[in-house]
């Protein structure tokens, strides 16, 4: 009986991979045929763009912020307090601003995707679409991924940049400590490796969170709960994979581009 | 199992029976997770006809509808549209197809974040149609179900039967080859359920539209059969006693099985157990 269990369980995981592989190939091959719907691009990069620029610069400034305060009052016990504006500059650059911004995008993205997509398979909207004659990969699927993907990569820039202000913030005005020399060090000693690894990861995490919140709502089954599972599916997974794709692309990267 | 018709009291067939039929189904099985949802199934429908699919809730009505235009793939079987084999055919080359077609879903399936005239107006908008002569056909799709209107109203302004009224003007306003309504009654009261039959009747003998409407609602059935729409009265009126309308015909399903394919004559008429405990 358990052997069976496991089976199925083993199952079920080759089948959904299997799916997603398939169902995210459809999504960015689309953008190389038409038609393609770019007014339909644009209202989702105002959506995922736009609507999520408030919580990504609060969780970029607040993140920066406890960035300073932990790292001066440790630095300070080496008397090297004076390199707080490197430290927060490239943690948040290369790994904190990309990881953290993804994964606040992902719970309110990928969930209004996936309860989104997921109320119109079960009201028939999306049948009804297809009956239109036309296709929902194409209208619904492809624009959301793009639009994540490229929109994810400004928010980045955005939060590292409020990241390395909230440094600042902290730096000057909770540890009285001098601001052009913070800013100086942030500046100084960023590598253009630490920018590309900061600006590659992004897309990863784009694609994961607009693939899987579409998948996700677009396979939903069983009614209204089906559409809360959907929703609580989309964001563990993209926010998991998310956190999981950051650590092969850090090693990848750390690989391509070696700390001096 | 299948009751094959005895006699046509009714006087001679349809003229257009020689014509290829706008669907054909052979052998069509299809199962999910469990038992088959429809067995061996096999039938057609003509140039002009309307087929009425009867049938108790969970017999497989819905999912045969859905075949129809490839919004569902048979595990066996052929279904020709138009001539064609969807059964193995490509999503991407069943779009153009489904376009000819129209299809009224069961609670409607309307977009709900847009309005009326873009949901009416679907189709044409992804067509790139002007905008002046979308809102003109849409005004025109809108007056043949009376709703002219709710225009500029969102779905959730709308009752249930105000909704199916919305969804059949979508569904006619491509000018389709072949309707499909999906229990467009279901959940109305009985006036409301009249009004959309009479609908259904203006579009088949107005337009002559080939049609597959799936009900479980007798009454509804039987007034599409024994009425005609009068074009000059501007609505529907009854034939006269004992003439039904003959291109009118009935199928009935019983657990994913065809079991009765013919005229109103012989489904009346029919010894088969399950159809008689049906009508009675």
């Amino acid at each position: 009986m358990a052997l069976e269990a496991i089976e199925r369980v083993a199952k079920n995981i080759v089948l959904t991979v299997q799916d997603y592989s398939l169902f995210a190939y459809r999504a960015v091959m689309n953008l190389f045929h038409p038609p393609r719907y770019w007014t339909d691009f644009l209202i989702q990069s105002n959506i995922i763009g736009v609507g999520s620029t408030a919580i990504v610069l609060l969780s970029g400034f607040f993140t920066g912020g406890v960035l300073a305060l932990q790292s001066a009052a440790t630095l300070s016990q080496f008397g090297a307090s004076a390199i707080t504006g490197r430290f927060v500059s490239t943690t948040m650059i290369r790994e904190l601003g990309p990881v953290l911004t993804g994964i606040m995008v992902a719970g309110r993205n990928a969930s209004s995707m996936a309860s989104e997509l997921g109320s119109m398979v079960v009201t028939e909207q999306i049948d009804a679409m297809r009956a239109l004659g036309v296709d929902p990969m194409r209208k619904l699927v492809t624009p959301r991924l793009f639009a994540c993907i490229s929109m994810l990569f400004f928010l980045t820039i955005l939060a590292d940049a409020f990241g390395i202000a909230g440094g600042g913030f902290v730096t000057v005005v909770m540890n009285h400590q001098n601001g052009t020399q913070y800013f100086s060090m942030a500046w100084e000693h960023l590598r253009y490796p630490d920018i590309i690894q900061g600006l590659v990861k992004p897309l990863f995490s784009g694609f994961l969170i607009a693939s899987i919140g579409c998948f996700y709502g677009m396979k939903t089954t069983g009614g209204t709960e089906g559409v809360g599972r959907s929703t609580i599916d989309a964001v563990v997974f993209s926010s998991v994979l998310i956190i999981f794709c950051d650590f092969l692309l850090t090693q990848v990267l750390l690989t391509v581009f070696p700390p001096i | 199992m299948m009751d094959t018709p005895a006699s046509a009291p009714q006087g001679p067939g349809p003229t257009q029976a020689a014509a290829p039929p706008v669907v054909a189904f052979q052998n069509v099985s299809i199962r999910f997770d469990g038992p088959p949802v429809l067995q061996d199934v096999t039938f057609s429908i003509a140039p002009q006809e309307t087929r009425i699919l009867l049938g108790p809730a969970g017999v497989g009505k819905s999912v045969l509808l859905k075949l129809i235009n490839g919004l569902l793939r048979p595990d066996q079987g052929s279904i020709l549209l138009f001539g064609q084999e969807i059964a193995t055919m490509s999503e991407e080359r069943l779009f153009p197809l489904r376009t000819r077609t129209g299809m009224v879903f069961q609670e409607g399936a309307l977009f709900d974040s847009l309005t009326v005239r873009d949901n009416v107006a679907y189709q044409l908008i992804q067509e790139l149609v002007p905008d002046d002569e979308i809102d003109a056909r849409v005004h025109q799709a809108l007056k043949f179900v009376e709703l002219d209107q709710t225009f500029g109203f969102f779905p959730g302004d709308l009752s249930g039967g105000m909704r199916r009224r919305v969804a059949i003007a979508r569904a006619l306003i491509h000018q389709p080859e072949l309707i499909l309504y999906d229990s467009p009654t279901g959940g109305l009261d009985p006036i409301t359920s009249t009004t959309i039959i009479e609908l259904v009747m203006k579009q088949r003998d107005v337009y002559r539209t080939p049609s597959i409407l799936v009900t479980h609602r007798l009454q509804d059935a039987f007034t599409l059969c024994t009425h005609r729409f009068d074009s000059e009265q501007g609505h529907m009126v009854s034939l006269p006693k004992g003439e039904t309308d003959l291109n009118t015909t009935f199928l009935m399903l019983e657990e994913g099985r065809l079991i009765f394919d013919g005229s109103i004559h012989d489904l009346i008429h029919t010894e088969n157990k399950f159809v008689r405990e049906f009508l009675e």
